[in-house]
């Protein structure tokens, strides 16, 4: 039987004006809210504890417990700062959550915010999305406005802001120190840690930082209750899920389901791999996270189970290619995202990334030798576990699964003196593989 | 500074209402990045001494912020910012054909501007928009789902001042600078322009629907 899909977040979305402050109250919005004001917040942090919400913005942290690491009040502020940079390749999730739903955002982030104690939460949105902006500063009006924010919330005493603040196109900024220090008017660069932000985050204050996805997930628990979120997912993996398909897919999207459901489920609900083609290798987590194949279809997505065999469940951006996709072709592009990215602090990412993208284009273009293979990987070595933040980790993840799966897929490239593949044939579009400037010349 | 006498009094006051959202001063400073953009197209040096003035900084430190972040150009910025995404998933679903034919049929590489000053083109990073490649983005608004032809027409339409729709967002595609506003968090009241959600923005809900899903049984 399939597993039964559990909209939560995007419940909502196919509602008329659906990012509108009174489509979302309609359907419920806010009443969590008040309910969260009429609690202590230590209930509510213990609530979230008790409901197993782990971080959906990549690593998996358990939410509850992140909030009890703040320190006792010293009566200074402390920080709520929403991670919304969503830029890991494969990721689109936050983006469409914020676009159509806004304001369950905005209600996370107040009962987060009282739930901490802060006073003052920031949003960090990428830049590179500007209508999604619109809603969100358009959201921020409407809850000022109905009293959601502002002093003495709804007469509880409580007092928040909010501002939304756009990031200017760097996906290192998605790293949690390297985001305070941009929201800080710096380059973008990651912090060493500890401290961690918990203690000395957002101006050397403590603060949480989340992804879009794990405050908006708050008012439902809070009004659902913990059982309700608990019943569904797996026994450490805890609730629903947005997992974004993309690619060779059918009907690609958002499908947001329990945790632990397996891409064959996920696949039977989006129509199959496109007509005529057959799954080769996909992401579980996006780009950082170790390449699948077919063998890895009923593998439940949930942190453990992709974690034993050998990824991350990462974002559950779930990048499907068919078998007219090159692996070295892809994994080359997305070396060079890494390098492009890589934010220059540290020299084993910063020189590692450019190595590899050196070697990567010479296999790709067969002009590599079987040597190269080899270097690859012990270039990787020289990266993974030795850099200063994730990025590095993260850079070597495909190139290394992917050697393993496909050793010979590179091999091919060197003995053929060439790709084998045939680019048209992965496009979702007809044209013959002759370049562009030929045919325009002809 | 070079700036004329209105320019200047409605770039302060634009810069005080920014620095009011933050606790410390130093944070307002992409947003100001932003904001001069909107009004040179592009940070131009009195744009980095501005900033520089208004948050105590030295023009170096400005400028060492601003040439970290891809969004802020260092060259007058055409009217419209194409970008093709090429990050794999997109690449691979035809993005890398649709760079080559546009580029091509425009006859300006990466980061290149057309002479009539219309178009910036660029190659994008993955812009969250995966499910819908593959992807281009015009000044900051969706164009999903595109082929070789539909980005050329978007491109041609733009050039020839036509207003051109997203396939999700605004009604229309608004210029570098207006966008540049909204970026430093200026509202523009287009919040409610609407092009539906999305196919696959939608697609779980559907899905859910076949399964006998209702929106009252949450
Ligand atoms: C290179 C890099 C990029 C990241 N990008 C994002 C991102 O765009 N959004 C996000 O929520 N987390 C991102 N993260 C993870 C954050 O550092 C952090 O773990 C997360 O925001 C914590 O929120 P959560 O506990 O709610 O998941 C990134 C991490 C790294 C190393
Ligand atoms: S690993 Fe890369 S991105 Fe991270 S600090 Fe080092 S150079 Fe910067
Ligand atoms: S890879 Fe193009 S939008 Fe993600």
């Amino acid at each position: 039987m399939t597993v039964t899909l559990t909209p939560v977040l995007s419940a909502t979305w196919g509602s008329d004006k659906s990012w509108s402050l009174d489509t979302y109250t309609e359907a419920g919005g806010y009443a969590p809210l008040k309910k969260a004001l009429g609690m202590a917040p230590g209930d509510l942090v213990q609530a979230v504890k008790d409901s197993g919400l782990r971080g959906r913005g990549g690593a998996g942290f358990p939410t509850g417990m992140k909030w009890g690491f703040l320190p006792p009040d010293d009566g200074g502020p402390r920080y709520l700062v929403v991670n919304a940079d969503e830029s890991e390749p494969g990721t689109c999730k936050d983006i469409p959550t914020m676009m159509s739903a806004p304001h369950a955002l905005i209600e996370g982030v107040i009962i987060t915010s009282f739930a901490i104690g802060c006073n003052h939460a920031f949003i960090y949105l990428r830049g590179e999305v500007v209508h999604v902006y619109r809603r969100l500063l358009q959201a921020v009006r409407e809850a000022y406005e109905a009293g959601h924010l502002g002093k003495n919330i709804h007469g509880s005493g409580f007092d928040l802001d909010v501002t939304v603040h756009a990031g200017a196109g760097a996906y290192i900024c998605g790293e949690e120190t390297a985001l305070l220090d941009s929201l800080e008017g710096r380059r973008g660069q990651p912090r060493l840690k500890p401290p961690f932000p918990a203690v000395a985050g957002l101006y050397a204050r403590p603060t949480v930082v989340n992804n879009v996805e794990s405050v908006a997930s708050v008012p439902a628990i809070v009004d659902k209750g913990v059982e309700w979120f608990t019943a569904m997912g797996t026994e450490r993996s805890k609730g629903m899920g947005l997992f974004s398909l993309s690619g060779h897919v059918t009907r690609p999207g958002q499908y947001e389901a329990p945790l632990g459901i397996t891409l064959r489920e996920l696949l039977e609900l989006a129509g199959g791999i496109r007509e005529g083609h057959e799954l080769k290798f996909w992401t579980p987590g996006g780009s950082s996270t170790p390449i699948f194949t077919q063998d890895h279809l009923d593998t439940p997505l949930d942190y453990e189970s992709v974690g034993a065999a050998g990824s991350m469940l990462g974002t559950r951006a779930l990048q499907l290619f068919d078998e007219t996709t090159c692996v070295v072709r892809a994994v080359t592009r997305w070396t060079e995202f890494y390098k492009h990215e890589s934010c220059g602090k540290c020299t084993p990412c910063r020189e590692g990334t450019y190595w590899l993208t050196q070697i990567l284009k010479r296999i790709e273009a067969g002009r590599g030798t079987q040597a190269d293979i080899q270097q690859l990987l012990d270039t990787c070595d020289s990266i993974a576990g030795r850099s200063f933040c994730a990025l590095g980790d993260g850079a070597t993840s495909s190139i290394i699964s992917s050697v393993t799966l496909f050793r010979e897929e590179y091999e091919a490239h060197v003995e053929q003196g060439g790709c084998p593949f045939d680019h048209a044939a992965s496009a979702l579009f007809e044209y013959s593989d002759t370049p562009a400037t030929e045919e325009a010349h002809a | 500074m070079t700036y004329d006498e209105t320019t200047l009094v409605s770039l302060t006051e634009d810069a005080a209402a920014i620095i009011a959202r933050y606790p410390v001063k130093r944070s307002a400073l992409l947003p100001m990045l932003h904001l001069v953009q909107s009004v040179d197209g592009f940070v131009s040096p009195d744009g980095i001494q501005f900033c520089a003035e208004q948050l105590e900084l030295t023009a170096a430190e400005v400028s060492a912020v601003a040439t970290f972040y891809t969004q802020y150009k260092r060259r007058p910025n055409g009217e419209y910012q194409v970008g093709v995404c090429t990050n794999t998933l997109c690449a691979v679903m035809g993005g890398d054909r649709i760079w080559d034919e546009l580029s091509e049929h425009v006859g300006v590489g990466h980061d290149e501007t057309t002479e009539d000053g219309k178009v910036t083109l660029e190659r994008l990073e993955c812009n969250a928009a995966c499910d819908y490649a593959p992807v281009m983005m015009v000044n900051w608004e969706f164009f999903d789902n595109q082929t070789p032809e539909s980005a050329k027409q978007v491109v041609d339409d733009l050039r020839a001042g036509k207003d051109v729709a997203p396939s999700r967002g605004p009604a229309k595609v608004c210029s570098f600078k207006q966008v540049s506003r909204v970026l430093a968090g200026f509202e523009d009241g287009r919040a409610d322009e609407d092009q539906g959600a999305g196919t696959a923005t939608l697609a779980g809900l559907e899905a859910a629907k076949g399964q006998g899903w209702t929106e009252g049984a949450k």
